[in-house]
């Protein structure tokens, strides 16, 4: 069994414990415990159900790399799925539920797949859930479904705040272990700005743990040391609980920081995003010791050893009373020797090597343990839990010549470098054959804007597995990366470390080297993903010869560990399968981030009503606090409609409609786009951006303007006004005004930049009020002031003045199609302006309306509107609307494309008014549908719904559509889709429905 | 992330304050043009792996577009210049010559 050991762990302190809460089960660890430690502590060696055999599933490491220890934490508001209990630091009340099981973890139903398995290769899904077709819908899918997923996804919104840090850096330093702390040591001496960040609360990373020393004193002690150096250096700066997590283009580096995920008491920022622009990147980030491949090798208790003695050093915590310990190299001699010192039963290391007569292997029989080499495991025993092993010869096919009983099982099959913060952003490796292991080509690093390398490897994450030669790469690295970021104080010289020579490791991919289908097919590659080295054989043999095909069809390494211990194993056997080299069949890409960060780390701050800046009228707070129905126009939120009493939205609308076409109503129309375009060529230009005549425009004059792309489609529209002889206003769409000023700037910066023309957006500098309905006038001549007679002010026409006190620009324009008067007013002066109108209109029965009502009545009116009626495949002439197309103009952004064949054609959907037989309401987006089918077999289509609306002017619906040819078809029955029932019949009419010759606008 | 040197206002910019415009030196074709100039102009781009001209906007900053010269294989950029030009300015195309001997991209060699 797993306990807790006599011995205290350099990082535990046993005088404090702490309880915490397992599948509901009350528990105790100690401080410094991780969730790991704590359960193996607790002899809590099950801690998961692996995703596809469901077959139960124990701590298998000590670090990130951990696979199968993802665990459910917290509950309601706090919940977080996924967590790796490996590096989950263990807090007084945390609480945590095993995951992918049902209904217990103990005991999993879905463990009969474990028995199925022959039905459920690599590529099970491809293959098996192809037919019959209908099954994939109804049957498949919602299976997969219920049983994908390790995790459960957060029921409730995350209660925690999360931040960003932006910051500068000369050198930032990857990895607290000894080559990191030598790194940092070196750049910060050498006077850059270094930062380094260690992803887990402890610097030193392995060292102290293998018992190295350096400058002649331990690991332990040179690591404090330097840490306390470094501290009092101004520009250091030291992160612990920092992953580096990704390395992106011209030195951009995310750091994910954790900042109260070890607290009972999580007060203030919970995770902290370091974006990070560093000049020079030094990864110093270490290794990951890889499993061997032999059957049952996924069983709780099989483990690798640096982890199990990682769990006896830092924690105190013993994995097994009698751990067997197999291995290709002297590494895990470190293993049986802390196993064996610590009073643990190591009844026998079995070496795959023929030979092992280092320093290790020699102190471990000194201790009296028994070597075997040339052997191997044909199989681990047990069902739940390791029993015993079964010995074999490492070169035949399995057959047992031993069985050794035993509680657990320390496995080592080398160690890889961990290259993905170098290979993030293109940095390759080469494949060290000595030492079986991809590592950093240092000839091919990544580069940054100036063509130069910006990432440099150091340490073992460099290939370096040995202290003396790490520490000095690690030294030399942070030196070089300070030189090259323009620092070149002597740093000194760098520390000289110490451990114990090591003989060669020899690659063993499998174990036996010859096993049987039946040993292969036990034999795990992927914990998380269940994927043995029989499934990758047979993707190979299906022929999946790329890795990242083998890697898609067996899901090898697609799980949330990412492959850390299960890559290069994988790709070892693939390459042994296809008869190919290692390094031929390389590696998969590297992808940040290296493990998952949360994501409200990247949303940062950007949440609730940080998210996105809302926009807001000066007439806002009024419309708020009378009932306004609020819908998001652009970053706008503009009022649908303002609810009186119990009234529905629909019952509003129409009211404010008909209120405004019978007495007066109010529209807050501030957000409309407002672009002055001046100076000596602004004629010219404004020529080029409209496709109607603006240079022409009489000053005191309005005019309704089209804007094309240079597609020829329609994006955005608007009434210009001549303001004086080198100004106009430009009126954009609410939505556009911002896109449209940019448009104008691109044309005026990169085409026509000796055009003397200046553009300015001044949207919020005014308040607009559109006074509209038959009482209008008489309102406006109630307050006071300016001339806002018919003759004076027609139609189409602007003018400044005063009215009720208020400086305005009134513009005689109107999209209801009623008397109609737009007033601007400074925008500081628009409350006051719009209280005032209300005040004095209360007589005529003055009611705001909302954009709906807005809608409607230009709808009514046969007006298009941008967004509805256009798509961004829309001409001008598709809505009739040639008359603003100026033929007298040479030249203007669209007009070329509108010559295309297929532009000019007669052949095209158009325009026109849609009236149901029934009076009923068309569905908006509904397709006319015309006869026969379609290559794909669907129905063929001959128009759709543009804008549809129940009229409360004519009591009945009304629409707009684009139909095939549609005005040479006005009277013509068309039948419109209407998903769930029978389709709807609609008569092709004018789209003018409400006062077609105008009359009432022009009064 | 990519970092800019805006030409306007002299700021080394994030990606994240800029807006990417496609490719730079197009020659507008109007009315009167051909079928195929008219194609050429709104739809091919050289879309290389290599020496590539983009225009880029400083949205979150000056407002103003601007040029660059970056190869879109390693992003290495060779400079940046203001977009008030119909050709890239002689020290940037030296300095790609120099990094890259044999390039070309549309008339530019």
């Amino acid at each position: 069994m797993s306990t807790r050991l006599a011995r205290e762990g350099r990082f535990t302190n046993k005088s404090k414990a702490v309880s915490f809460t397992f599948n509901g089960k009350n528990l105790r660890g100690v401080e410094g415990d991780t969730l790991a430690s704590a359960l193996l502590a607790n002899d809590q060696m099950i801690v998961g159900r692996s995703f596809k055999y469901h077959r139960p599933r124990g701590v298998i490491a000590s670090g990130a790399e951990e696979p199968n220890g993802l665990v459910n934490l917290g509950k309601g508001a706090s919940f977080e799925p996924n967590a790796r209990v490996t590096t989950t630091e263990l807090f007084d009340g945390l609480s945590a539920t095993s995951q992918n099981h049902f209904p217990s973890l103990e005991f999993d139903v879905g463990a009969i797949n474990t028995h199925l398995s022959r039905f459920l290769p690599a590529g099970f899904y491809y293959k098996m859930f192809m037919f019959p077709r209908p099954f994939w819908k109804h049957v498949y899918e919602p299976f997969i479904r219920k049983s994908a997923g390790l995790g459960k996804a957060p029921k409730e919104r995350d209660e925690h705040t999360y931040e960003h840090f932006n910051i500068h850096a000369d050198v930032l330093v990857i990895g607290g272990g000894i080559a990191g702390l030598a790194a940092a040591l070196a750049a910060g001496r050498s006077g850059a700005r270094t930062v380094l960040m260690e992803q887990t609360a402890h610097w030193g990373g392995r060292a102290p743990v293998d018992g190295a020393t350096v400058d002649d004193i331990s690991a332990d002690e040179w690591v404090k040391a330097t840490v306390k150096t470094l501290e009092e250096m101004p520009n250091v700066t030291l992160r612990t609980r920092c992953m580096g997590a990704g390395v992106y283009d011209h030195g951009y580096v995310l750091g994910y920081e954790r900042l109260t995920d070890h607290l009972t008491q999580k007060d203030g920022t919970k995770h902290r995003l370091w974006r990070v622009r560093a000049k020079q990147v030094v990864t110093a980030t270490g290794a990951i010791e890889r499993p061997l491949s032999f059957a049952a090798n996924d069983l709780p208790g099989v483990v690798l050893a640096s982890a199990a003695r990682d769990y006896v050093v830092n924690f105190g915590v013993s994995l097994g009373d009698r751990t067997v310990v197999v291995t290709n190299n002297d590494d895990a001699y470190r293993t049986a020797i802390t196993l064996k010192e610590a009073g643990l039963d190591v009844p026998v290391i079995v070496d795959a090597r023929a030979h092992a007569d280092g320093d290790l292997p020699a102190q471990a029989r000194a201790l009296g343990i028994r070597v075997e080499t040339g052997k191997g495991i044909a199989k681990v025993k047990g069902s739940k839990r390791v029993t015993g092993v079964a010995i074999c010869a490492q070169a035949g096919e399995g057959a047992v010549l031993e069985e050794i009983s035993c509680d657990c099982v320390a496995m080592s099959g080398g160690w890889s470098p961990i290259v993905h913060l170098w290979s993030h952003c293109g940095g390759k490796l080469s494949w060290d054959p000595d030492q079986a292991m991809f590592r950093p080509d240092l000839d091919r690093p990544p580069t940054g804007a100036d063509g130069q390398p910006y990432v440099m490897a150091a340490g073992v994450a460099n290939g370096h597995l040995f202290t003396a030669e790490g520490i000095a790469d690690g030294f030399m690295a942070g030196r070089a990366a300070a030189k090259a970021a323009g620092h070149d104080k002597k740093p000194g010289q760098p520390p000289a470390g110490e451990d114990t020579p090591e003989n060669p490791l020899e690659p063993v991919w499998l174990m036996p080297q010859g096993a049987s289908y039946a040993l292969r097919s036990k034999a795990w590659l992927d914990f998380q993903n269940d994927v043995k080295v029989s499934d990758v054989q047979l993707a190979a043999q299906e022929g999946f010869e790329s890795v990242e095909h083998a890697k898609r069809y067996t899901t090898l390494g697609m799980a949330t560990d990412q492959g850390k211990i299960s890559n290069i194993n994988g790709l070892a056997i693939l390459a042994d399968q296809l008869g190919a080299e290692i390094p031929d069949v390389g590696t998969t890409t590297f992808r940040p981030p290296y493990t998952p960060i949360s994501m409200a780390s990247i949303a940062g701050p950007a949440q609730r009503e940080l998210f996105q800046p809302v926009r807001k009228t000066p007439m806002s707070d009024w419309h708020t606090a009378n009932g306004a129905f609020y819908e998001p126009v652009g970053q706008w939120r503009r009022p649908y409609a303002y609810l009186r009493g119990s009234e529905t939205v629909h019952e509003a609308v129409n009211r404010e409609v008909v209120n405004a076409r019978t007495n007066i109503g109010l529209l807050d129309a501030s957000t409309l786009g407002k672009l002055i375009v001046s100076g000596p060529d602004a004629g010219k230009f404004l020529d080029m951006m409209y496709t109607n005549m603006m240079s022409t425009l009489p000053v005191g004059k309005c005019r309704y303007g089209l804007m094309c792309t240079e597609n020829g489609f329609l994006s955005d529209d608007g009434v210009v006004a001549r303001i004086d002889e080198d100004s106009w206003l430009c009126h954009t769409t609410t939505g556009g005004a911002e896109r449209i000023h940019g448009w104008m700037e691109d044309w005026l910066q990169c085409e026509w930049w000796d055009w003397k023309v200046y553009v300015a957006n001044v949207t919020e500098q005014y308040a607009q009020v559109a006074v509209v309905g038959p009482h209008a006038r008489k309102l406006l001549e109630k307050m006071g002031g300016m001339d806002v007679s018919k003759e004076t002010l027609p139609f189409m026409q602007w003018a400044n003045g005063t009215i009720g006190g208020f400086d305005t620009r009134v513009y005689r324009i109107s999209f209801s199609g009623e008397l109609s008067y737009e007033i601007a007013v400074p925008a500081s002066q628009g409350r006051a302006f719009w209280d005032a109108l209300l005040d004095a209109g209360e007589e005529f029965g003055i009611m705001p309306y909302g954009t709906e009502a807005l809608h409607i009545m230009r709808a009514e009116k046969g007006f298009i509107m941008i967004g509805d009626e256009t798509d961004g495949t829309i001409i001008p002439q598709d809505l009739n609307l040639q008359w603003a197309l100026s033929k007298k103009k040479e030249d203007y952004l669209g007009k070329r494309a509108h010559s295309r064949s297929h532009m000019a054609s007669a052949d095209r959907w158009k325009l026109v008014g849609l009236e149901t037989l029934d009076g009923s309401v068309l569905p908006d987006g509904a397709y006319a549908i015309a006869d026969g089918v379609n290559a794909n077999g669907q129905g063929n289509t001959q128009g759709r719904v543009t804008s549809t609306y129940h009229s409360p002017t004519l009591k009945k619906g009304i629409a707009m559509g684009i139909v095939h040819k549609g005005p040479d078809r006005m009277g013509e029955v068309l039948s419109f889709t209407n998903i769930g029932g029978e389709p709807i019949k609609a008569r092709i009419v004018d789209p003018v429905f409400y006062d077609k010759e105008g009359e009432k606008q022009n009064v | 992330m990519l970092t800019l040197h805006c030409p306007n206002c002299g700021r080394d910019v994030d990606e994240t304050d800029l807006h990417g415009g496609g490719e730079a030196h197009l020659k507008r074709f109007g009315p009167g043009s051909s079928d195929k100039e008219f194609e050429d102009y709104l739809f091919m781009r050289e879309n290389p792996k290599g020496v590539h001209f983009e225009r880029w906007h400083h949205s979150f900053g000056c407002g103003k577009w601007f040029l660059a010269a970056r190869c879109t294989n390693t992003l290495e950029v060779f400079g940046t210049y203001p977009a008030q030009t119909l050709e890239p300015p002689k020290e940037i195309m030296d300095k790609i010559s120099g990094a890259r001997p044999g390039w070309s991209w549309g008339a530019f060699k």
